[in-house]
């Protein structure tokens, strides 16, 4: 009852209730799917479509809304269940903001481009209760209501494995679900605990209002820093980290394309984005305290996806594992608390999100058109689908990190920031670009140079890409690209509530152990300035070094440039 | 004329795009000729900014622009900026000009090719990478241009990618160069952590005027960078990718793997010269000492490959090494001189060996070769002008840069002097016996079959019978323009820094400025320039005649020279490929097996157990009242025992 509360509430704030309709509509058109009868898969996809899309583009719409300023906006605020103090409590501000229009825009994208093969009905209300749960995560301001999401999240996606996956979907999907309700677990623990202890200690109302804990922080440091490493397992998990991740390459795998596209474009992220918002801006001293243990795993993380992808056998694992390699980079910069590491964190995210999320679905056509994703049983598919391979080198470069391309601007920053506040690990981390380009080329080479294998008996000439996929693929390969030459305007937006991030720890860690890590900065100049200043200087000097070459070598000339007119020929 | 600066990268840029979507419909030759006219423009545009950077006083000609902000984030702020300067105009008027008769070249070379309008792609964009690569004004935009050309370099390499070989040698380019990339990128980083700021001018400012870099930071940036500019420069140990990279079309080689990507090396250190000037002495030898290693070790596994190809590329490499030998010792001007003629001279020897090998048929082994100079004669004419070039024969232009590169040596070290004149003359030897095979002595092709029974196993007989008509020819006029304009260059540009005259040395004079006096000033008076300068062409003379010897009057069994470890290049790659074969990949291996066996392992095992424990359990709950009732009296009891035991009576 009082959800539907929330819209009358929202609408004396503001206009328009922005931040409910895009956590709700999505369940509404789960509810209207749902209503429809079975047959009608048209209809499905079209209320799908629909719902999901004005979801989109209301994400777009709230993007354009959005002011550059590190507050929460469009916040929305309604009593929910009034004697435990929850509330629902949302509001979007830079952080979270990229999140929000990368789940509003890849959900419709993965309703129109890829259809499932069988119940379509349930496949539809899954996908867009997903949409739901993930939306709701990006955007909680409120303990609980992060709870909540967090975990709505789970369901559909155990389905969409368990049913729509290949091979040994129940396995993985059953891993999947068991291995992030442990860390889950832990969390609800550390959220009940963070908020009967803060209570206690600051002598309020029980609240789970997440502004209010992080800016009047009241616990010890020693219960601050357990309760950090409860939240902290549960998003090493989801990310995961390494040596949580076991469960992402058997959900990757074993999912459909779309499962896995969303998987890596935004369920991914609810770990890391769980890591800023809810690690680093409740527990700023347990963050800087435990920093060098998530650095650590960072780079393991880095190195260690990045050795496995070598060796996988099948290409859709080593997309998996190659995502371990990427997170391990968002984990990285956001433990290096400056600017330009959680910067760029954020960025990668999105970036990770394209680029992977563009990876799996072009797999996924591989797989459509040659019924295997063995890398040894593929071969040679450039010569006969040109297109294809063109595509799937723009994506693989991205993943690389090739300038130009987005997701070298996420990585690059990450290892800039990374590097100024500890340097060791990031020339460590930065081995990881190497690495990336092995796993990938050689996956490259073997699935799409050399001669076109054709030992499976059947004609192996591999079909290019309709036009529709063409079209479908458009929107990842230009975000590609734009996000690659101009992410100002996406820098632009994030960097205010990054600021304010980090002021926040730096003021909350009130010894003064923690400061910003930032670089010197020196003389600016142009170089038109530059070459005149030491022309000028240099004038003087010149003749005087020229002196000093007479007096050392008596060669009897007047200076340096008479000598070297003596030097040729006479 | 410098605010033109952005129009010479957009050229090549359009072209990339215009040939990307209309490419199939513009077919051959059109695509060639749209992709060569954009260079052209750039060229033009590139003379434009030249001229009008010509026409001011020395301390003026430096131009910035910023397009756009990049990647601004806190203090770093990236623009999408350029720098028309001495030394950025110098590299973008001989790689626009060389380009461009490459360009025109390929569309001779390319005839036929399935894939013609995508060769033009892919080097128009490797034109543009090149450009943003000299032209940024801040070092991620170099960079941009860095990762740019060494893509385009892998999609060139593996162009014809059906052969496995050429699809591993573009791979093993692209992952190899990456290793230097890291370098690049931890000396982005340390500048960036000192100054604030990636930006040239900035850097240079606040080095120079107040002295930001200590020697230790400026030492290890110096290193970082030079591990980036070995990688793309080839220097050894990652020099292992170049000789492979010969598996792309020859236009390629010639214009990526010789004239302009392997140089942007020397062009990078030479850019950071205020940052090599402050670091540790050390680093700059140690940049000087790996160059002529490099040198010495790729003349002497030249000297032994069959190749064509091979030896052009080895050749490049110890020609690369001669470079980084100047710019260790501090004689700038020297390695750009060099890094000039160099891209004429051996740009022509590529395209040369490339209608070689397109007259022979696809036949790249010059012992198939022979008395090639009456049937092409234009090919022969130009390449020997390359090779007098190359081998240091007055007055050709490779005698003027590699003259001051040896004097570059002796002033830094007599020994290295020493070596590195060997290297020369070795240089020399191998080159006269690439002509000496190609074009002189007896013919060698016609009668092939009969001599090497054992290949011609391979061959099937329909091929067979096309060698018996082989017929060499001379190329085609589209061809064979490139080359003479190349053999004019090559001729002639020695005539850029003649060391008679301080006024006759116009780049010299030209690149001052942007060297911030960090030139070093050469020592050896007048008379010993010319004692070495008559040694030099001594030693080159030496070895065109002792090559004359072995290989046109058949005066030694030319086995003895070209030693099986030599034409391994010592074994060196294949050791590496081996460990990386072997050991590396069995490192790979174990870790995968880990993360399956121990890391799931561990996942899975705790799923057993707890359902292990759950059956067991399972068995306790019986249904049995008196087995709860037992249990439960147990419990009791022991809770009693343990509070009477804490009571302490």
């Amino acid at each position: 009852m009082n959800l539907l509360n929330i819209f009358a509430a929202a609408s004396l704030e503001t206009s328009f209730p922005v931040i409910p309709v895009l956590v709700l509509l999505p369940a509404f058109g789960a509810l209207a799917v749902a209503l429809t009868p079975n047959g009608r898969i048209g209809l499905h996809k079209l209320l799908a479509t629909v719902f999901t899309g004005i979801t989109g583009a209301i994400s777009v719409w709230v993007l354009t809304a959005f002011e550059s300023n590190g507050d929460y906006q469009f916040l929305s605020e309604q009593t929910w269940i009034e004697s435990l103090g929850i509330q629902w409590n949302a509001g979007i501000d830079g952080i979270s903001l990229f999140l929000v229009v990368l789940t509003g825009l890849l959900f419709p994208f993965v309703v129109i481009a890829i259809n499932p093969h069988h119940d379509h009905k349930a496949y539809y209300i899954w996908v867009q209760l997903l949409q739901t749960g993930c939306m709701g995560v990006f955007v909680s301001l409120d303990l609980f209501m992060f709870f909540v999401f967090f975990e709505i999240v789970l369901v559909p996606m155990y389905f969409l494995i368990g049913k729509w996956g290949h091979g040994n979907a129940r396995y993985a999907a059953t891993k999947f679900f068991l291995y992030t309700m442990l860390g889950s677990a832990l969390m609800l623990v550390s959220i009940i605990s963070l908020v009967v202890l803060h209570s206690r200690e600051a002598g309020t109302d029980i609240t789970f209002n997440l502004i209010e804990i992080a800016s009047n922080p009241a616990i010890s440091t020693t219960s601050a820093r357990l309760i950090f490493l409860g939240f902290a397992l549960a998003f090493a998990v989801k990310v995961p980290l390494f040596p949580v991740h076991t469960w992402l390459p058997d959900a990757h795998t074993e999912a459909p394309t779309a499962g896995s596209v969303i998987l890596a474009g935004v369920m991914l992220k609810l770990g890391t984005y769980g890591f800023i918002r809810f690690g680093l801006y409740l527990f700023p001293e347990a963050s800087h305290f435990f920093a060098p243990l998530f650095l650590t795993l960072g780079v393991v993380g880095i190195i260690y996806g990045a050795v496995v992808a070598t060796m996988q056998k099948d290409l859709k694992r080593l997309v998996a594992y190659s995502s371990i390699a990427h997170l391990g980079f968002i984990v990285l910069g956001t433990f290096s608390l400056n600017t330009q590491g959680i910067q760029g964190a954020t960025v990668q995210m999105i970036n990770h999100g394209l680029s992977t999320g563009a990876l799996f679905m072009l797999v996924g056509l591989i797989y459509e058109r040659r019924h295997t994703r063995q890398i040894s049983e593929l071969g040679g598919i450039q010569k006969s689908a040109p297109v294809l391979a063109g595509t799937f080198t723009l994506v693989m470069l991205s993943s690389i990190g090739l300038p130009g391309l987005n997701g070298f601007v996420g990585e690059f920053l990450i290892l800039l920031g990374a590097f100024t506040a500890h340097r060791w690990w990031a020339l460590l981390a930065a081995t990881g670009v190497i690495l990336a380009a092995l796993y990938l080329l050689w996956a490259y080479q073997r699935v799409f140079h050399g001669p076109e294998n054709k030992d499976n008996g059947e004609e192996q000439t591999t079909p290019d890409l309709t036009n529709w996929e063409r079209l479908t693929l458009f929107p990842l390969i230009a975000g590609i690209i734009f996000l690659g030459i101009y992410p100002k305007p996406m820098l632009n937006r994030i960097e205010p509530a990054v600021d304010k991030l980090v002021a926040h720890i730096e003021i909350t860690i009130a010894d003064g152990s923690f400061t910003e890590p930032v670089p010197t900065v020196q003389v600016r100049k142009s170089f038109e300035e530059l070459l005149e200043e030491t022309y000028e200087s240099h004038s003087h000097s010149d003749g005087h070094s020229g002196h000093e070459e007479e007096k050392d070598h008596g060669h009897g000339s007047e200076n340096h440039e008479d000598q070297s007119h003596s030097g040729g020929h006479e | 004329m410098e605010n033109l600066v952005w129009l010479i990268p957009t050229f090549p840029l359009l072209g990339f795009v215009l040939i990307l979507l209309f490419g199939r419909r513009l077919g051959e030759p059109n695509a060639g000729w749209l992709a060569t006219t954009m260079v052209t423009g750039s060229f033009i545009s590139s003379l434009c900014v030249f001229l009008g950077m010509a026409g001011k006083n020395s301390e003026e000609r430096a131009y910035e622009i910023t397009l756009f902000e990049w990647i601004p984030s806190g203090e770093l702020n990236i623009g999408l900026g350029f720098l028309a300067d001495p030394l950025s105009i110098t590299m973008a008027l001989f790689i626009t000009g060389v380009s461009a008769l490459i360009h025109m070249y390929a569309i001779g070379y390319m005839h036929g090719d399935p894939n013609f309008s995508k060769f033009f792609i892919y080097l128009n964009l490797f034109v543009f990478s090149m450009l943003m690569l000299v032209l940024g004004d801040n070092l991620l935009i170099t960079f941009l241009g860095w990762e740019g050309v060494g893509a385009c370099s892998y999609f060139l390499i593996s162009f014809w990618h059906q052969d496995p070989a050429n699809a591993s040698a573009g791979k093993k380019a692209f992952v190899t160069n990456r290793v230097g990339d890291w370098g690049f990128m931890v000396a982005m980083f340390l500048l960036f952590f000192n100054i604030g700021s990636l930006k040239y001018s900035d850097i240079f400012s606040s080095v120079i005027q107040v002295d930001a870099l200590t020697q230790t930071t400026a030492t290890a940036v110096v290193v970082m960078l030079f591990i980036g500019a070995a990688g793309k420069s080839a220097q050894f140990p990652l020099y292992l990718w170049l000789p492979d990279a010969m598996a792309g079309p020859t236009p390629v080689s010639a214009l990526i793997h010789a004239a302009t990507m392997v140089t942007s090396g020397v062009y990078l250190l030479t850019r950071m010269n205020p940052v090599l000037a402050e670091a540790a002495g050390w680093s700059t030898d140690l940049i000087w000492i790996i160059g002529l290693f490099t040198a010495l070790f790729a003349a002497t596994a030249a000297v032994a490959q069959n190749d064509i190809k091979k030896v052009l590329a080895y050749s490049t490499v110890s020609q690369l090494g001669f470079m980084f030998v100047a710019v260790g010792s501090g004689l700038y001007v020297a390695a750009i001189f060099h890094m000039i003629t160099h891209a004429f001279f051996k740009a022509l020897l590529f395209l040369g060996a490339g209608s070689v090998i397109h007259g022979m048929h696809e036949e790249q082994d010059m012992r198939k070769y022979g008395a090639l100079k009456k049937v092409m004669p234009i090919t022969a004419g130009t390449f020997i002008i390359g090779w007098l070039a190359i081998s240091g024969i007055p007055p050709f232009s490779g005698f003027w840069s590699k003259d001051e590169v040896l004097l570059a040596a002796w002033n830094e070290n007599k020994v290295a002097w020493v070596l590195l004149l060997i290297a020369a003359i070795m240089t020399a030897f191998y080159m006269s016996r690439l002509v000496f095979m190609t074009f002189f002595g007896e013919k060698r092709w016609g009668e092939y079959e009969t001599e090497n029974h054992e290949q011609d196993e391979q061959l099937s007989s329909s091929e067979s019978e096309e060698r018996h008509t082989f017929d060499p020819h001379e190329s085609p006029v589209l061809m064979w323009f490139p080359l003479v304009a190349l053999a004019g260059l090559a001729a002639a540009a020695g005539i850029l820094n003649l060391p008679f005259s301080h006024d006759t040395k116009f780049l010299e004079k030209w690149l001052e400025p942007i060297l911030f006096g960090n030139e070093v000033h050469i020592l050896a008076s007048t008379s010993t320039k010319w004692l070495l300068a008559v040694i030099a062409i001594t030693g080159a003379t030496i070895g065109v005649l002792s090559a004359s010897y072995v290989y046109l009057k058949n005066r030694v069994n030319p086995t003895q020279i070209e030693l099986p470890i030599l034409q391994d290049a010592w074994k060196f790659d294949r050791s590496v490929t081996t460990f990386m074969g072997g050991p590396g990949r069995k490192v790979f291996d174990w870790i995968t097996w880990f993360d399956r066996t121990v890391i799931d392992g561990a996942v899975n095992g705790a799923g057993k157990l707890t359902q292990g424990i759950g059956i067991r359990l399972k068995t306790t709950q019986t249904g049995l009242i008196r087995t709860y009732a037992l249990g439960m009296v147990i419990g009791a009891v022991a809770i009693i025992a343990y509070f009477v035991s804490r009571m302490g009576f």
